[in-house]
């Protein structure tokens, strides 16, 4: 059995066939699965500049970048293994620089709350087993997460829910758009106006406590509707999707307020980098904050120190991106201030990135090309495993390699 | 799928009974549900008739994948999300602690099984739209997020 790293999930039930060395085949992962464990087309090639050379001149080059560098930053690591994370933390504190992820313009709030236990949370394991009502929130599982429903929330049976999904779970969408994930959750449907999130928990906090709910041109017998499955539910599961977050973010803690008035409900952030979570905890491990950290006398986390804010005021020189794609996923405006640096690239692939980038670090693809560990949406520690043998280092030993030269 | 309807606004509508059915429309019932092949209707071979065969021809391609129990996987539609996987009764029954669970599908029992992050049925005969005990069972159809599961 392999693990699947193409999300949060983490799939450990997939087999794969392997021929000459190459993925033939994938049973049981989703389609975004397949593609991830069957890799990329363009694999990146070790280069400094255009020059074509030795990987280990790369790493002396990224090491020597490193080292010459006023402020540097090392961003990325949500698709690496959770040792690699460490180094990566390691290499940051060492070099006085700043750490961070994409957790910083995505989950990363909702996740510093379950750590810092703000949030009730469960396992997916107790969802399978004991949730009778399920509730994606601005949350399209069905396409970030694909096997969600068919893995842990709706569609299993479970120790405490024998009876198939018709009789003993309730799956409930709370969205701006009618989602695949919303449209399997036929009647329980909740359609909210954008930036609406915040109006509709308050709305539902006053329906829960009794009161008559206020949410202008919504109709107010569907909030109390919600309501009453809501205080029936043995036992509850909010998962908080992106869509949820960027809407609440200014004040997060609303969503603990609500978990307060459901005490038989668990909230869970939705991931989706396949170990976000595990950056998230080794970091929090070390420093107390999930992301945006600058070491120095002690580290100091502020968001100025979000990759979106160091590159919109140029307050960086040097990055060190490794298994993300800033150049895709930020806005342009943004992201062309990574032209005027200098970047280190680690991937497996070519990227956008990695086509403006100084040195250039092929890596192998984590889970498939390299074992280690990685953190499940839920916090579950799980195992990877490599299948294939591809001669390429994996992050970890790239940024060991990297820590030894500065 | 087309409708009946469809069908039947294409067929000669004579009524001729050389299909062996006594109306044009029961013929396109009978289309519809791959008991008759439009070569059955002797007439719409003629050629006057060309456009509305080939209309007719079009309209009933998409199902020629299916077997004799009806089933179409539009594989394109598919997204390997598993949901028909751990919905269909029948994997519930012959994988318990598979498929049932959520799991993969321990055995060849099954229906639905995800390979290449698609889906493919195999064991169709088992499904509970066929036999002498037969139900209209939609527990793939309904989970199905993209339509990709369809019975002709
Ligand atoms: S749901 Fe996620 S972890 Fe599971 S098979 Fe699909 S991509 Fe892989
Ligand atoms: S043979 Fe064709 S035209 Fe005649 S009744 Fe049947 S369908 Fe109609
Ligand atoms: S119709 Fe029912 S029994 Fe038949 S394959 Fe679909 S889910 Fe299974
Ligand atoms: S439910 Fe639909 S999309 Fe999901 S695996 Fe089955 S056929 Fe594919």
């Amino acid at each position: 059995m392999v693990t699947c790293t193409g999300c949060a999930l983490l799939c450990d039930d997939i087999e794969v066939i392997v021929e000459a060395g190459r993925i033939k085949e994938t049973k049981n992962t989703c389609l975004r699965g397949a593609g991830r464990i069957k890799g990329c087309v363009n694999r990146l090639v070790p280069s400094i500049g255009e020059q074509r050379v030795d990987v280990g001149n790369c790493i002396e080059k990224a090491a020597e970048i490193l080292k010459n560098a006023e402020s540097p930053m090392l961003f990325g690591f949500d698709n690496s293994t959770s040792g690699a994370q460490v180094k990566a933390v390691q290499l940051a504190n060492k070099l006085d620089a700043i750490i961070d992820d994409t957790s910083s313009f995505c989950q990363g709030i909702m996740v510093e709350k379950v750590l810092r236990q703000e949030f009730r949370t469960c396992s997916l394991d107790d969802i399978r087993n004991k949730a009778d009502v399920i509730i994606y929130w601005g949350s399209d599982a069905q396409d970030s997460q694909p096997r969600h429903l068919s893995r842990f929330s709706y569609f299993p049976r479970g120790e405490e829910r024998q009876r198939g999904y018709e009789e003993d779970r309730t799956a409930i969408a709370i969205d701006v758009r009618e989602s695949n994930t919303a449209k399997i959750c036929k009647g329980h449907f909740y359609r909210i106006p954008l930036k609406g999130d915040r109006r509709f928990i308050l709305a539902l906090m006053d329906a829960l406590s009794g009161r008559v709910p206020k949410f202008d041109g919504y109709d107010v017998q569907k909030i109390l509707e919600l309501s009453g499955i809501l205080k029936k539910a043995k036992f509850g599961a909010i998962f908080a999707g992106i869509g949820l977050t960027y809407s609440i973010k200014d004040d997060a803690g609303i969503l603990a307020d609500l978990g307060r008035m459901l005490p038989n409900f668990h909230i869970m952030p939705m991931i989706g980098h396949y170990n976000m979570r595990g950056f998230n905890e080794n970091l929090f491990r070390e420093t107390g904050f999930v992301n945006s950290v600058k070491f120095g006398s002690e580290p100091v986390h502020d968001n100025r120190y979000s990759i979106a804010e160091t590159l919109r005021e140029k307050s960086i020189d040097v990055l060190l991106v490794a298994g993300s794609d800033p150049l895709l996923s930020l806005p342009r405006s943004i992201a062309k201030s990574l032209a005027g640096m200098q970047v280190v690239c680690i991937d497996p692939c070519v990227t956008l990135t990695s086509k403006i980038s100084a040195v250039n670090i092929p890596a192998a693809v984590s889970g498939v090309e390299c074992g280690g560990t990685a953190v499940r949406m839920d916090g579950k520690k799980v195992e990877l495993s490599a299948c294939v043998e591809s001669g390429f280092l994996g992050d970890e030993e790239i940024l060991g390699r990297i820590m030894e030269a500065v | 799928m087309p409708t009946v309807m469809e069908l039947y606004q294409l067929l000669p509508k004579t009524n001729c009974k050389k299909c062996g059915e006594s109306t044009c429309m029961a013929f396109a019932v009978e289309l519809l549900s791959r008991k008759k092949k439009i070569q059955d209707c002797t007439p719409i071979l003629e050629d006057k008739f060309k456009n509305q065969r080939e209309k007719l021809e079009s309209l009933l391609l998409p199902s020629e994948g299916a077997g004799e129990t009806g089933m179409i996987v539009h594989t394109e539609l598919c997204t390997g999300c598993g949901n028909c996987v751990v919905a269909c009764p029948v994997d519930v029954a012959n994988d318990p602690g598979g498929a049932a669970i959520g799991c993969a599908p321990t055995n060849d029992k099954v229906i639905f099984k995800v390979v290449d992050g698609k889906v493919i049925a195999s064991n169709i005969r088992e499904c509970r739209r066929f036999g002498k005990n037969r139900v209209l069972c939609y527990a793939c159809i309904d989970p199905c997020p993209t339509g990709a599961i369809e019975f002709v």
